[in-house]
């Protein structure tokens, strides 16, 4: 369903709410459920879901049925708000290895900053439908930097399927500092924040009418194009937020002083290992964070201190934390990953989540943090009507959905995966070969 | 300045003494070897004047002996045995490195006595594949040791050759997953990338205090893409799955050739192959697509080997009927797919798909990472089964972790299961094993308790960690 494009514009939530389409909306009220809100709070057991025009009316216990909508007794089951995923590459590669089909990253390109992942989404991705059958229903979508330090501008998308996948596009811009930076920018660091500084500084000085550098290059390869300048205006502005790509705490702490210069930067860190380590600097600065779950090896000089405890511990020093979803080997891993934090709570001096804190990083912060605060991955009045029926808990590894909802429209949850497993549920071939059989 | 001085003299002085200390080392390898020689052969007058240790004589042996341990009763517990059974409130006894006995109503005297009230037993967690220490972290250029990508054939080298002992990742494995054992393979860059090594996972100093007594070798092929995209790309043989295949078949009608001549030279690669051929050195082919699994149990008729186990196998489910009658198992991953051409068709329910055909299911890692949880993997997969109708026993889900990979490894008369005899690998879990909510909270590798999640003073700490930041954290 598409939503409104409005690049910059953020708190959506009316802008989401009229542009859902009210003529493909169901009105789906689910009762007897054990509910998760999606907001932070613990499940509630025989709940009721009221979805009316493709947006939440009322969830929670106690919550009186429309007379005019036929209720669907889910028998305990649980209900939860749709997933929201960030940050994701859903919807623009097919295979990883296969480059041709992979939009990810643009290494060849003249162009960073300017990259837009809008116009290249593709609805009918297979990552798509098996994120939808994984209850992901929306996405923030990104291509990750290649040629430059910048990746360029993500779009926040719906998994429906249907034409319109981007809600928004042009929602965020990436730039990876860190050691991966550092050897874009050319083997330091040192580069990569000299880079970050100019092409903000110029993209502030086109802001004013006064183009300085037509761009900056190393070995033939544009690091930052008039394009790109242009693009990053927005970030400048802080109209657009940024992403920013770091691991060590040194380097996150780098990062909080950019706004010392470009002081309307709104600032998200993504990968943050060693976030903990600096969470009260974090919180102050008041930036959230997209953080791996479960990284606890020292991959890297910058990661050293990675522990599963990291969500954690930044969550208790009051940082908005949302699991990254970038990486994941199956869109299912993500309620997974979150599972796993509550595991921690029973290990003496680690620090997990709760289970209403935990999947609200798989569900409402990172739709806030997205721009979709209380309108997206939650079940609150006037949310997107994206509900998912889960056949066990959400967050356990043997639990899938058996329905998913998203703006009150049910989906299908096939794709190329569930119609292999028909397929091959036998191996008989005594008639005809498995060709035929579909 | 001076520093540089300083550090140059003794580099200088190093390098003499390696010098000194390989030719005492050769001397006294040559003394061995030519002893043992010129008493097993009576009618030579004359013994070599140099020979190298055979594989006979087993160079690199493993150093590894067990820790101490406590006489421990688990009781009170929900124990997996690891070969399909499960006993509820059951009891597990181990002393002296080894499993003593497991059952209900057992007596416990002369054992320390825990409490597992509410909590599960399962044999130490084995992955099957794995490359910690050949590809350890941190994942830096100079680390990266697990691939010989300069011949598509290097039957030659070693995996144990590139083992760093102190890869974080095996303490992670150890503490997050359980993990009690494992191989480590080389890269699936070669057609035939080298022999492989089992590894108790205990941190020691050097990889010879790992390697697991008595396992035998593994040698790792691939299939696909790999080979043929890395050589391809260089211009050489093989740039097709066709090249793939007609490379290794010559490959192996050479080391028949080798293995039928009566006095050859020495050749470390053919050894390793007629190793393969006798069926002391057991096959691990890196292979996703169905159609590529047929052909190549083919060529090991052909050329007269047997295949253990496919790995990643991701096309399985296609085949599981061949893969029972060729007694191959399939070690995989639960839920990767989509990542390169020939993992497209993965699909969740392929473990469960393979056990319905009565076929070996091993779940394996490939990965730093997802090692850590194998018993979250194997569930994912029990599940799938369970929705495609499909039912299958959690006492056999923690079978595809344990024992399956303890038989496709050569271990199995060893460990992998709970049985009197067998070494005292054991985990104690917090809750269901195959539940996102539990945790290993005690490990015993041949009976002694090498973590505990309840004190931190049984938390391995890798040398690499000491002095950076995060040392001896929860990880």
């Amino acid at each position: 369903m598409r939503s409104v494009l409005t690049a910059g514009l953020l708190g959506a939530a009316s802008a989401l709410v009229i542009a859902s389409s009210p003529l493909a909306a169901q009105d789906v009220v689910i009762t007897n459920a054990t509910i998760a809100i999606g907001d932070g709070t613990e499940p509630i057991e025989n709940g009721t879901v009221v979805i009316r025009g493709g947006t939440v009316v009322a969830a929670g216990a106690g919550v009186a049925t429309p007379a005019d909508v036929p209720a669907m007794d889910a028998g305990g089951a649980w209900v939860t708000p749709g997933l929201f995923a960030t940050v994701s590459t859903l919807g623009i590669w097919d295979v990883s290895a296969v480059s041709e089909s992979n939009d990810q990253r643009a290494g060849g390109s003249p162009f960073s900053a300017a990259l837009d992942t809008a116009p290249i989404v593709n609805p009918n991705s297979q990552h798509i439908l098996i994120g939808r059958s994984a209850g992901v229903t929306r996405a923030a979508a990104a291509t990750l930097p290649s040629a430059s330090i910048f990746g360029g501008q993500g779009a926040i998308i719906d998994l429906d399927g249907d034409a319109t996948p981007v809600m928004r596009e042009k929602a965020f811009q990436m730039v990876v500092l860190g050691e991966a930076g550092g050897r874009i920018a050319g083997g330091s660091r040192a580069a990569a924040f000299a880079l970050f500084h100019a092409a903000l500084r110029e993209a502030a000085a086109l802001g004013a009418g006064m183009p300085r550098t037509p761009e900056i290059a190393q070995d033939g390869e544009v690091m930052l194009s008039r394009f790109d300048a242009e693009a990053l205006r927005s970030v400048v502005s802080g109209e657009q937020k940024l992403y920013v790509w770091v691991e060590r705490a040194s380097d996150i702490r780098s990062v909080l002083a950019l706004r010392e210069e470009f002081a309307n930067l709104d600032l998200v860190l993504v990968g943050a290992s060693e976030g903990w380590m600096v969470a009260g600097d974090i919180a102050s600065a008041g930036v959230p964070v997209i953080a791996d779950s479960l990284d606890d090896l020292p991959s890297s000089f910058e990661q050293l201190a990675a522990t599963q405890s990291n969500i954690g511990r930044m969550v208790d020093a009051g940082v908005k934390v949302a699991i990254n979803s970038a990486g994941l080997n199956h869109s299912h891993r993500l309620s997974q990953y979150a599972g796993n934090l509550v595991a921690l709570n029973k290990v003496p001096g680690a620090s997990g989540l709760s289970w209403g804190e935990a999947f609200a990083a798989i569900s409402s912060v990172p739709a806030s943090i997205s721009g979709y605060d209380g309108s997206a991955g939650v079940l609150a009045p006037g949310a997107v009507g994206d509900v998912v029926v889960w056949d066990g808990d959400p967050l356990e590894v043997t639990s899938v959905p058996t329905q998913v909802y998203i703006g009150g429209v049910e989906q299908s949850l096939d794709s190329h995966q569930s119609r292999l497993r028909e397929r091959y549920r036998d191996l008989d071939e005594s008639m005809l070969p498995k060709a035929y059989d579909w | 300045m001076a520093r540089r001085r300083a550090s140059t003299l003794p580099g200088m002085m190093r390098g003499a003494a390696l010098a000194a200390l390989a030719s005492a080392l050769a001397l006294g390898a040559c003394a061995t070897t030519g002893t043992a020689s010129a008493a097993s052969d009576d009618d030579d007058d004359e013994a070599p004047r140099f020979a190298a240790m055979t594989e006979a004589d087993g160079p690199f042996a493993s150093t590894y002996q067990r820790y101490p341990g406590r006489p421990t009763a688990l009781v009170n517990a929900t124990i997996f045995d690891g070969a399909g059974g499960m006993i509820e409130g059951g009891t597990v006894l181990f002393r002296d490195g080894e499993v003593v006995a497991v059952g209900t109503a057992l007596s416990t005297d002369g054992y320390d006595v825990i409490d597992a009230s509410g909590k599960y037993v399962t044999p130490g967690i084995i992955d099957i594949h794995s490359h910690l220490g050949d590809y350890p972290s941190p994942s830096v250029d100079a680390h990266a040791d697990g691939n010989e990508a300069t011949s598509p054939t290097t039957p030659e080298v070693w995996a144990e050759h590139s083992v760093w002992p102190q890869d974080p990742g095996f303490s992670r494995a150890l503490a997050n997953g359980g993990i009690t054992a494992l191989q480590i393979l080389p890269g699936s860059a070669n057609l035939m990338g080298g022999r492989s090594v089992t590894l108790k996972n205990v941190p020691a100093r050097t990889v010879q205090g790992m390697k697991f007594p008595g396992a035998p070798y593994g040698f790792k092929m691939a299939c696909g893409e790999n080979p043929k995209r890395v050589y391809g790309n260089r211009g050489r043989m093989p740039s097709t799955r066709m090249g793939n295949f007609a490379l290794n078949r010559q490959t192996w009608y050479d080391a028949i050739d080798y293995g039928n001549s009566e006095d050859p030279d020495r050749d470390l690669a053919k050894e390793t192959l007629v190793g393969v051929l006798e069926g002391d050195i057991l096959v691990h082919n890196h292979c996703y697509r169905a159609d590529e699994m047929a052909l190549v149990m083919d060529m090991a008729k052909e050329v007269g080997y047997r295949v253990t186990a496919f790995h990643h196998a991701v096309e399985a489910y296609k085949i599981g009927d061949l893969l029972r009658e060729n007694e191959v198992c399939s070690a995989i991953w639960a839920d990767w797919y989509g990542f390169k051409m020939e993992a497209y068709d993965g699909i969740l329910e392929n473990a469960a798909y393979l056990q319905r055909e009565g076929a070996c299911v091993v779940i394996h890692s490939d990965d730093q990472n997802d090692i850590q949880r194998l018993n979250q993997e194997a569930a994912k997969a029990q599940a799938a089964g369970r929705r495609a109708g499909i039912e299958i026993s959690d006492a056999t889900t923690i079978q595809w972790i344990t024992l399956n990979a303890a038989k496709a490894m050569g271990i199995d008369e060893m460990t992998g299961s709970l049985e009197a005899g067998k070494m005292a690998d054991v985990v104690l879990w917090n809750g269901d094993p195959l539940s996102v909510y539990s945790r290993p909270e005690k490990v015993w590798v041949d009976g002694a308790l090498l973590f505990d999640m309840m004190d931190r003073s049984r938390r391995p700490v890798s040398d690499f960690e000491l002095g950076q930041p995060g040392e001896g954290d929860v990880k």
